[in-house]
């Protein structure tokens, strides 16, 4: 996704002047190096000073600019909170927080890196959208809505790099504001899930469809704030049971949203969440593994549903 | 643009007058911070009245508050410059009106939100640098900084990166009353003094001034080199003016009562006569 990123960003300035890159001591691979030597006043490495990176940011969008802000998501977010509070959202300036490498996917780097919360840190502060695009070409549609469209702060969770393509044949169109189907099924099940875990989403349907003969519904809820209420109830109403599998902590993310949505709806189908547990694991292994240990892992969850 | 004629014995009366108003104003809803507003008065006095170019409003460079808390003092002159309005000022920290405590974004002449210390020289790195280096203007960012923000990480993440990023546009002023909340700032970081070498090993040019002498900061900042950012010292006291409110640190959050409102009106007129 980052490569991706990269270029997309890229192939926009080309155009729009308004595009600025910061960076706080990390950079996208890729068309990022293309970017930074010929638009090199348009690139600030800030270096290790993500406080700066977001409050300059905000200066030069208040000067007209579109800046996208870009390091590790624990960074891009935690560190910086007051500036993206108060600089960014609170003046409601067109400004994108990239959050790079996302949920536990820096798996052995321990939990100083681990991104677990951001989507309940984000999507708290007023004024702020949140997408999560979960692979490249959503990713990329992503990032041009926010280098174009987008009239106020932006956080973006990506994932890493190496997630494979999983929307070339979506059943909808990518609209920021609208969940996604990418697989419609026959009704038994839903699954909504966001960001990277799509590709284990897309595991558990295979293996429900092979133990149930069922097709489940795959959706993507990219945007989480400001999020398809409407779309989430229909899901919840037009199928039997509906899981939500998230890379986060319980509270604070989809799978609290969708439930509160189910409740003040008073829908009587099914709905159970899937998510990271509310700890800090102390362990060092894979992905992979690191998810089965917070029970993410697909097997698990097609046994549990 | 050219600067505007500047006469330092006018700007005395005015910010005399501006003290008064701003008493006025505050005393209307007991609000707190005048004391603060007073320490910076003339300097952003000599920024509005004397530095920017252009037409009020309409003004080639921009000035942004960074400590939030001495709004006051720009409300008093975006009000005597016709960019706020009499109303406006009456309505201070009430329901109907639209002036708080601390700038908000979005009111005429305030470029940005502040109030929460450390977020103002990362806003005026950015605008500066977008004003130079992007839109390859001539606009110059004023800001005036408390000596408190200095304790701010934040402040010096971009302080150390102003240089680099080569905004000789930039032109901070440091209200440097020597207090904070909680007292006296050479109490708090001890270590921290001597401020102004600190600031030029990080390529700063440097000036240091009585900061109620409106002379004094002018010739500073239109004598600087201008090839780097630039940080005017104004050695100032909290509450200037008011005789009982001067170095007191209680005057952060109090507000006269109206025999101390009363006595201050009074000392204000006899220093402005």
């Amino acid at each position: 996704m980052r490569n991706k990123f990269a270029d997309a960003i890229y192939e926009i300035s080309k155009t729009n002047p308004r595009i600025c890159a910061l960076v706080a001591d990390i950079s996208p691979a890729g068309s990022m190096v293309k970017f930074r030597e010929e638009f090199p006043k348009r690139f600030i490495n800030c270096g290790v000073a993500e406080q700066a990176m977001i409050g300059i940011a905000a200066g030069m969008a208040l000067k007209g600019m579109r800046p996208f802000c870009y390091t590790i998501a624990t960074f891009s977010l935690y560190r910086p909170f007051e500036m993206v509070r108060d600089d960014l959202a609170y003046q409601n300036l067109p400004v994108t927080v990239i959050g790079m490498g996302a949920g536990v996917i820096y798996s052995t780097l321990g939990g100083t890196h681990h991104t677990m919360e951001d989507i309940a840190v984000a999507s708290a502060i007023p004024n702020m959208t949140v997408l999560a695009p979960c692979d490249p070409e959503e990713m990329r549609l992503a990032t041009t809505w926010c280098a174009t469209e987008s009239t106020g702060p932006v956080y973006m969770r990506l994932g890493k790099a190496g997630e494979p393509d999983l929307t070339s044949g979506a059943v909808d169109p990518f609209e920021v504001g609208k969940l996604r189907y990418i697989v419609r099924g026959e009704g038994d099940l839903c699954i909504l899930t966001y960001g990277i875990t799509m590709k284990m989403a897309f595991d558990v349907a295979d293996r429900v469809r092979a133990k149930t003969g069922k097709r489940p519904s795959i959706v993507s809820v990219h945007t989480i704030k400001p999020l398809d209420e409407a779309g989430v109830l229909a899901a919840l109403n037009a199928h039997a049971r509906t899981v939500v599998i998230e890379e986060h902590v319980p509270h604070g993310g989809l799978a609290s949203r969708v439930k509160e949505i189910a409740w003040d709806n008073g829908v009587t189908n099914s709905v159970k969440s899937v998510t990271l547990k509310d700890e800090f694991i102390h362990f060092y292994g894979s992905y992979e593994e690191l998810l089965a240990r917070h029970g993410l892992e697909a097997g698990a969850i097609t046994d549990n549903l | 643009m050219t600067l505007k004629a500047f006469d330092p014995l006018i700007a005395r009366k005015r910010c005399m007058s501006y003290r008064r108003r701003i008493l006025e104003i505050s005393q209307q809803v007991q609000a707190l911070h005048a004391a603060g507003a007073f320490s910076c008065l003339e300097m952003v006095d000599v920024i509005y009245n004397g530095l920017m170019r252009g037409a009020a409003g309409n003004s080639l460079d921009t000035f942004m508050m960074s400590k939030g808390h001495g709004c006051m003092a720009q409300y008093v002159i975006l009000e005597d410059l016709g960019i706020l309005s009499r109303r406006d000022l009456d309505l201070y920290c009430k329901p109907e009106g639209r002036l708080g405590c601390h700038p908000d974004y979005g009111v005429p002449g305030i470029e940005a939100s502040t109030g929460s210390l450390g977020h103002g020289m990362g806003l005026a790195t950015g605008m500066a640098y977008t004003e130079r280096h992007v839109n390859k203007g001539d606009g110059l960012i004023f800001t005036v900084l408390s000596d408190g923000e200095l304790q701010e990480g934040s402040t010096w993440e971009c302080m150390m990166m102003a240089a680099n990023l080569e905004v000789d546009n930039l032109i901070c002023f440091l209200d440097h009353n020597g207090m904070q909340s909680f007292g006296n700032t050479v109490e708090t970081h001890p270590r921290f003094y001597p401020i102004r070498e600190k600031l030029e090993a990080f390529n700063w040019e440097t000036a240091e001034v009585n900061g109620h002498d409106a002379a004094a900061i002018f010739d500073a900042v239109t004598r600087r080199k201008g090839d780097r950012p630039f940080m005017l010292i104004g050695n100032t006291v909290k509450g200037r003016g008011v005789s009982y409110m001067e170095g007191g640190a209680i005057w952060h959050y109090r507000s006269p009562n109206p025999e101390e409102y009363a006595q201050a009106l009074a000392e204000l007129t006899e220093i402005s006569s």
